[in-house]
């Protein structure tokens, strides 16, 4: 007989009986609506053990990855622990500042080696937290060797974070993290899919890890990354990404440019326009959708009725705290 | 006939999740009705339009008449309307017959959905 462990106590579970059967019968209290793994109102997460692959139906590939399943039709086949999803905890970790780099006037590049081992994917979001409690999130712009993080960093004016990690952080200094955070990152089950990035401004950031992750896993199927920005000054690591649509043949970057001076080889216009105008049917694609969360709802519905699948469309609109 | 006969008829979930798409993309394309859905949040109404289609399609389900009540009501208040009703009815037909299902199969179906009409309008 398997037993689930939730909350600190440990439940049996009876034969034939599904997880979230067994906690009800304990009266714990878990959402549920349909008990058919339709309706997904009892996802749960797995923290400890396996759950059958027969429960993760329907969740998309990266849930599933992190051990998203539904309670109500979940037998299990050996002891878990279980937790309700979004229910973990909290654990923060301690980071070192060891690089600093402005990438352009708005946007600084901030390295960050983490002090315990840190599991992440390129693309999730991680909090920072400055010792006085303030906190913002950002995107992972890549994980390099040795544990450390790459973040961009735009200054955003009366922002109070990112005016003092321009301003006055030091590399050397000690800052928290907690995550990793959210869905949008790449998972290579399907190597010969058609990948379209859609970033605007440090929404760059996250598309950038996607993309190194994709590369460096073999992708096959082609990549087209657009950045928008409002003007020409605002691009950054264009050198880096047109050497890398150069050297691979799968690989398109298309800088786009909203405001009114639109130098040669440069879309005029935002960056989804220049993305739908392109490719009129999505169907097959995965879609990543990174920065303005105007930009990135308009695009997902757009993206949608173009024949994309709502569980392909990946997304991580910023939202701006100053 | 029973609900869940027609539901194995159809296909089941899979038949479900393969509508699910098909179904809310015309919805939202819809000249007629798709400013009911402006701005709303894409996967959670996905969610409910899964849920709609598994009830239209007799499936397991937990329908209740005040939740359609309750989750229209702001909409019946900005004049959402009997024609609207029909636009919906009519995409579900087009959806089931683009995955190829028979005529009288989309009829059952439509009956389930036509069931839900004076719950939807708040009548």
């Amino acid at each position: 007989m398997s037993k689930v462990g939730y909350e600190g106590q440990v439940y049996e579970v009876l034969d034939d009986e599904s997880v979230l059967q067994c906690l009800h019968r304990n009266r714990v209290a878990i959402p549920s609506s349909c008990g058919s793994g339709i309706c997904q109102s009892c996802l749960m997460r797995v923290t400890e053990g396996k759950v059958p692959e027969s429960s993760q139906k329907g969740l998309k590939k990266s849930l599933k990855k992190r051990g998203y399943f539904l309670a109500c039709i979940c037998r299990p086949e050996g002891d878990l622990e279980v937790a309700l999803a979004g229910d973990e905890i909290v654990h923060r970790i301690a980071v070192r500042v060891v690089d600093k780099h402005k990438m352009n006037d708005q946007i600084l590049r901030l390295r960050l080696e983490c002090l315990e081992s840190f599991e992440h994917k390129a693309g999730q979001f991680i909090n920072l937290h400055r010792s006085d409690g303030l906190s913002r999130s950002y995107s992972i712009a890549d994980s390099l060797p040795d544990n450390i993080l790459e973040l961009h960093v735009e200054y955003l004016s009366g922002g109070k974070m990112s005016t003092w990690i321009h301003n006055e952080l030091q590399v050397v200094d000690l800052l928290e993290i907690d995550g990793p955070h959210g869905d949008c990152y790449y998972s290579a089950n399907d190597q010969k899919q058609n990948l379209l990035l859609i970033g605007t401004g440090s929404g760059l950031a996250p598309l950038v890890g996607i993309l190194h992750d994709a590369l460096s896993q073999g992708h096959q199927g082609n990549i087209h990354l657009f950045h928008g920005v409002l003007d020409f000054s605002r691009l950054y690591m264009v050198d880096e990404l047109s050497q890398l649509a150069d050297t691979h043949d799968n690989v398109f970057y298309t800088r786009c440019i909203s405001g009114d001076v639109v130098p040669d080889g440069c879309y005029a216009g935002f960056a989804n326009s220049a993305a739908l105008e392109q490719y009129s049917s999505l169907a097959g694609w995965r879609l990543f959708l990174c920065g303005h969360p105007d930009m990135v709802k308009d695009t997902r519905k757009k993206a949608f009725l173009a024949g994309a699948s709502l569980q392909e469309i990946y997304s991580d609109p910023f939202e701006f705290s100053r | 006939m029973s609900n869940a006969s027609l539901f194995e008829k159809l296909g089941g979930e899979a038949a479900v999740d393969a509508a699910v798409d098909i179904f809310y993309r015309k919805v939202l394309g819809d000249d007629r009705i798709s400013h009911w859905f402006e701005g709303i949040d894409m996967d959670k109404q996905a969610v409910k339009q899964k849920a709609f289609l598994t009830y239209a399609f007799g499936g397991p389900n937990n329908y209740t008449g005040m939740d359609m009540r309750k989750g229209h009501a702001h909409l019946v208040e900005k004049g959402l309307g009997d024609k609207d009703f029909d636009a919906v009815v009519e995409l579900l037909g087009a959806t089931l017959k683009e995955l190829g299902v028979t005529d009288d199969l989309i009829s059952e179906v439509a009956a389930t959905a036509e069931a839900t009409r004076n719950d939807v309008l708040g009548r």
